[in-house]
């Protein structure tokens, strides 16, 4: 088994093996929430901080919600609205945390990179929520998570361990989202074939290495695909003239009805939400994903929890005893 | 490979070097209808009763248990399996992970659970299986059977059924199956070969 | 009174007219002797330069002293100190300060400053008023307080007629403009070095072609103009090639690079520090190759060290957010020399220190065959700015015992092999054994 890494900066930081950790471990606590009492004294004593620069209500809560599972504490930071507009600087605040003893934080900010440089002010294990374009590691472990219920839902029998044979379609502005960074590293490690389907201007400049074809023919491959994961198209984070519009994006690049008849009768559907409808999906096809969406949601804490756990709960660099013959 | 079937990693080039055979697979079977008859016995028949076994060296026995006392009483107990790894008090102290997904089948509220494991030692991972069990209801009463108390108790915990009971070292190695009894420790995987 | 004298013992003299092993014996701020065995004189200072070279002071052509205005990241006092510690007599500042120095009034203040700085301090004057790149500058009173080079470095300036303008009427005055090249639009807010790694990282980039294509507009301007032009910075493969074409077109142009490109590239921006924040960015492994070999074979005429000073608040936001700008005065030589003289690569020293010393101090004009008083060589009669660089000393870079008030420098922590030994600014002893004197 690989040691636990202290921090989840990365979807690389898993591998493939930690990638399959975390799902068994969703498992279970997916099973936990399934009981009387929905929680696990797991984490107890340990306190868990998110620390969100950039709001987001859905994903915060669900990191709350995931560590209060395992019993531990939560204290919540919304940085944006307190001392740092008094001048405190990012790294006061993260020592200022710091100092009140966490054990976990679990940092989200609209800039690249910034949980890897928290990790030098603190002691605490630090989880990635969301680092401006770079990834959201658990984002797309919980669509992992989502896929890999879905097909074993669809075929019965125990969940797939990888991905192999798989054909993934990632669709719309790759080049600004983390999302679709993190999608591409965990589905490749699974062994899934990504393609990413958008217009050049909303590439990365550079596939250098990235384990993925890229076309801006929507069409051609579609019907080849075993799940269409469609981003957001992010205006606001674009800032410049990339497309010529939105109803020729919808056209060249959204489900439209048209399109979803070319659809492999059990391809999945999903999107990190909350979608467009009119832009990344025509209205009349968006009850599709819907219901994925809201698993995804659902398995959103069962991931978080198992993110928590494989951080906080299963023990650093010891020994593994077997447990038959070991310690009752 | 499905998810079920994986199991827990060796310590790094450690292996278990058996020593001596305490008892043979019928010396366990003939242990497991004795217990039937005492949970029976002691339970007054066996309305009420659920059988858990704890993952992982639990659960054989613990089917084979409802088996038997679906011989004797002609009546099939519920049966769950339980695993205890967020339940533990060494968590952050050693590597804990679930090896198979707990599964109770019924409530507990006000059920007889015989909680089944192979092997009690220091009685953790038996308080561990006290919380957890508690998180799924509030039973009447549970009850505790193993194939093997092995002694050094850290803890004040008592098996209610034993199938041997079994002096050891510290240092020893107890391995429980259908198929009987064996001592033995843990040894460099190149000092075994 | 007897005029001080130093005696420079044991080393091996560098300069433009060749290397040898020569004691130097200075005389108030003049050299008076070199050669083999000099006998030491009554009542001198005797540095030891055993093992060492011994060449003109070190000059840069790119410094940002940051006052008026950024004094909490440093002065012309901490600068120079920083800047004679690295063996440098001679800093040319740079004009992007608060005010800029785009008036008499300004360029006097500093000026001032400098006359009573560790070491000379040239002053650069912006091309145009606030550097906005709208109208120009009143070169001509301040060519007249003896300023010779022009910019708005930090920035460049976008308009090509403006440009135009600024190098015909530069033409009149026989001052030279500077160039940092930078179109805008096509950066269009690129944090690093548009690539394979931003691409990776997340981070915005800004392309080789947000550099190259205002090089090769500035080029064709000097071909139109006749007008000489210095290029600030050059970061890219494309630009050497660029600069390599027009000089041997014979145009009036020349070009500086900077230790940092000459030794690092984008793959540093991987651990997100903004200490590898610079502009213009660190760019590929290619690139920095290019920018080695256009230094060795003469398309790259010095090396700068846009010693840029940002205060450890700011350069602890996020890349992002922080400012561009790493430090560079004490580090330039060992950096500068690991680079060029490489396994399998040894470039002479004698180039070294023409990058470093002699060609800076001719674009800067500060050299002596255009009256003044830098750049060797050394021998009877020059003024006495010397520096002895002891090329074996290794030592470990600490950014909290630097000289500058910041603390900027991309390479914390690494070791570095050659560290300034002595400094002589016009014949006092400013740094002896490696420490500062003042």
């Amino acid at each position: 088994m690989t040691a636990p890494a202290r921090h989840l900066l990365s979807v690389s930081d898993l591998g493939r093996e930690g990638i399959g950790e975390i799902m068994a471990l969703a498992d279970s606590f997916k099973e936990v929430s399934g009981r009387t009492i929905p929680k696990v004294p797991a984490l107890r004593g340990k306190t868990v901080a998110t620390l969100f620069f950039e709001a987001s209500t859905r994903t915060r809560l669900s990191f709350e919600a995931a560590a209060r599972r395992l019993s531990a504490d939560v204290m919540s930071f919304a940085p944006s609205a307190s001392s740092l507009e008094k001048g405190e600087s990012l790294r006061d605040t993260v020592e200022t945390i710091d100092a009140m003893g966490v054990d976990a934080m679990v940092v989200r900010h609209r800039s690249s990179g910034v949980p890897q440089r928290v990790t030098a002010w603190t002691s605490a294990s630090v989880v990635n929520a969301g680092d401006g374009q770079h990834e959201h590691p658990t984002q797309a472990l919980l669509d992992c998570y989502t896929i890999r219920e879905a097909l074993c839902d669809r075929h019965g029998g125990d969940p797939p361990s990888d991905f192999a044979g798989l054909r993934i379609g990632i669709v719309g502005d790759v080049a600004h989202s983390r999302v679709a960074r993190s999608g591409v590293l965990a589905f490749s490690a699974l062994g899934a074939e990504v393609v990413l389907v958008a217009p050049r201007t909303l590439l990365p400049p550079s596939l250098d290495s990235w384990p993925v074809k890229a076309t801006a023919d929507f069409d051609s491959v579609l019907p080849a695909l075993d799940v269409v994961y469609l981003l957001r198209i992010q205006a606001e984070r674009a800032g410049r003239v990339l497309l010529p519009g939105l109803d020729e994006y919808h056209a060249r690049f959204g489900l439209t009805a048209e399109r979803a008849r070319h659809l492999q009768r059990e391809a999945l559907v999903m999107h990190p939400g909350p979608m467009i409808r009119g832009v990344e999906i025509a209205p009349e096809v968006a009850d599709l994903p819907s219901s994925l969406v809201t698993r995804q949601v659902r398995n959103g804490v069962f991931v978080r929890s198992a993110v928590l756990f494989h951080l906080l709960g299963s023990g650093l660099g010891t020994e593994r005893i077997r447990d038959g013959g070991g310690d009752a | 490979m499905a998810e079920r079937e994986r199991k827990l990693a060796r310590p790094q080039g450690r292996v278990f070097a058996p020593r001596a055979q305490v008892m043979d697979a019928d010396g366990v079977s003939r242990a497991l209808r004795r217990i039937a008859h005492e949970v029976i016995e002691r339970n007054h028949g066996l309305d009420q009763v659920v059988v858990v076994g704890l993952q992982t060296g639990g659960v054989p026995l613990a089917t084979r248990l409802v088996r038997v006392l679906g011989e004797i009483e002609g009546t099939t107990v519920p049966l769950g399996t339980l695993d205890v790894a967020f339940y533990r008090d060494d968590i952050g102290l050693r590597p804990v992970l679930p090896e198979e997904v707990t599964d109770i089948p019924v409530d507990l509220t006000g059920a007889t659970v015989v909680l089944v494991d192979d092997v009690v030692f220091t009685g953790r991972t038996v308080r561990a299986a006290l919380d957890a069990l508690a998180d799924h209801g509030r039973a009447r009463a549970i009850q505790l059977a193993v194939m093997v108390d092995r002694g050094h108790r850290e803890l004040p915990i008592r098996p209610d059924y034993v199938g041997k009971n079994l002096p050891t070292r510290r240092d020893e190695l107890v391995d429980v199956t259908l198929d009987g009894v064996t001592i033995g420790e843990l040894v460099d995987e190149r000092a075994a070969r | 009174m007897p005029e001080p004298r130093v005696l420079v013992r044991g080393g091996t003299v560098v300069d433009q007219t060749g290397s040898r092993r020569a004691d130097v014996l200075v005389a108030g701020s003049a050299v008076v002797e070199v050669g083999e065995a000099i006998p030491v004189p009554a009542r001198a200072t005797v540095l030891d330069a055993g093992g060492c070279l011994v060449a003109p002071g070190l000059v840069d052509l790119h410094t940002h002293l940051r006052e008026p205005g950024g004094e909490v990241a440093e002065t012309v006092e901490t600068g120079t100190r920083a800047g004679v510690l690295g063996g440098y007599c001679a800093l040319v500042a740079m004009p992007n300060t608060e005010p800029p120095i785009d008036c008499p009034s300004v360029a006097r203040d500093v000026l001032e400053l400098g006359r009573k700085a560790l070491c000379e301090v040239a002053v650069a004057a912006a091309i145009t008023l606030g550097r906005e790149g709208r109208q120009l500058a009143p070169m001509g009173e301040l060519a007249a307080l003896g300023i010779h080079l022009f910019t708005d470095d930090g920035a460049g300036v976008q308009d090509p007629s403006v440009m135009r303008q600024a190098l015909e009427y530069a033409s009149d005055l026989g001052v030279v403009l500077a160039q940092h090249c930078q179109d805008d639009a096509l950066a269009s807010g690129g944090q690093m070095h548009e690539g394979a790694w931003s691409s990776r990282l997340g981070i915005p980039g800004q392309p080789a072609l947000a550099e190259e294509s205002m090089l090769a507009r500035d080029l064709a301007l000097v071909r139109l103009t006749g007008s000489p032009m210095h290029f600030l910075h050059l970061s890219s493969a494309g630009s050497v090639d660029l600069v390599r074409r027009a000089k041997a077109e014979g145009l009036p142009v020349t070009a500086e690079v900077t230790p940092h490109h000459l030794s690092l590239t984008d793959a540093e921006v991987a651990s997100y520090d903004p200490v590898f924040k610079v502009n213009p960015p660190l760019r590929s492994a290619a690139d920095l190759e290019a920018l080695r070999a256009g230094l060795e074979d003469g398309t790259l005429d010095a090396v700068a060290t846009d010693h840029a000073p940002h205060t450890p608040e700011r350069k602890e936001l996020p890349f992002e957010e922080a400012p561009s700008g790493m430090l560079g005065l004490e580090t330039a030589l060992p950096v500068t020399s690991a680079a060029l003289r490489r396994e399998g690569c040894d470039v002479p020293y004698q180039l070294l220190f023409a990058a470093l010393s002699w060609q800076p101090a001719r674009i800067a004009r500060l050299d002596r065959a255009s009256g003044g008083r830098q750049g060797g060589p050394v021998a009877p009669g020059a003024p006495a700015n010397l520096v002895v660089y002891d090329p074996a000393a290794t030592w470990t870079v600490d950014p909290s015992r630097l000289a500058s008030r910041s603390r900027n420098t991309p390479f914390a922590g690494r070791q570095l092999a050659g560290r300034v030994r002595h400094t002589l600014v016009e014949g006092e002893p400013v740094v002896v054994d490696g420490a500062a004197q003042r």
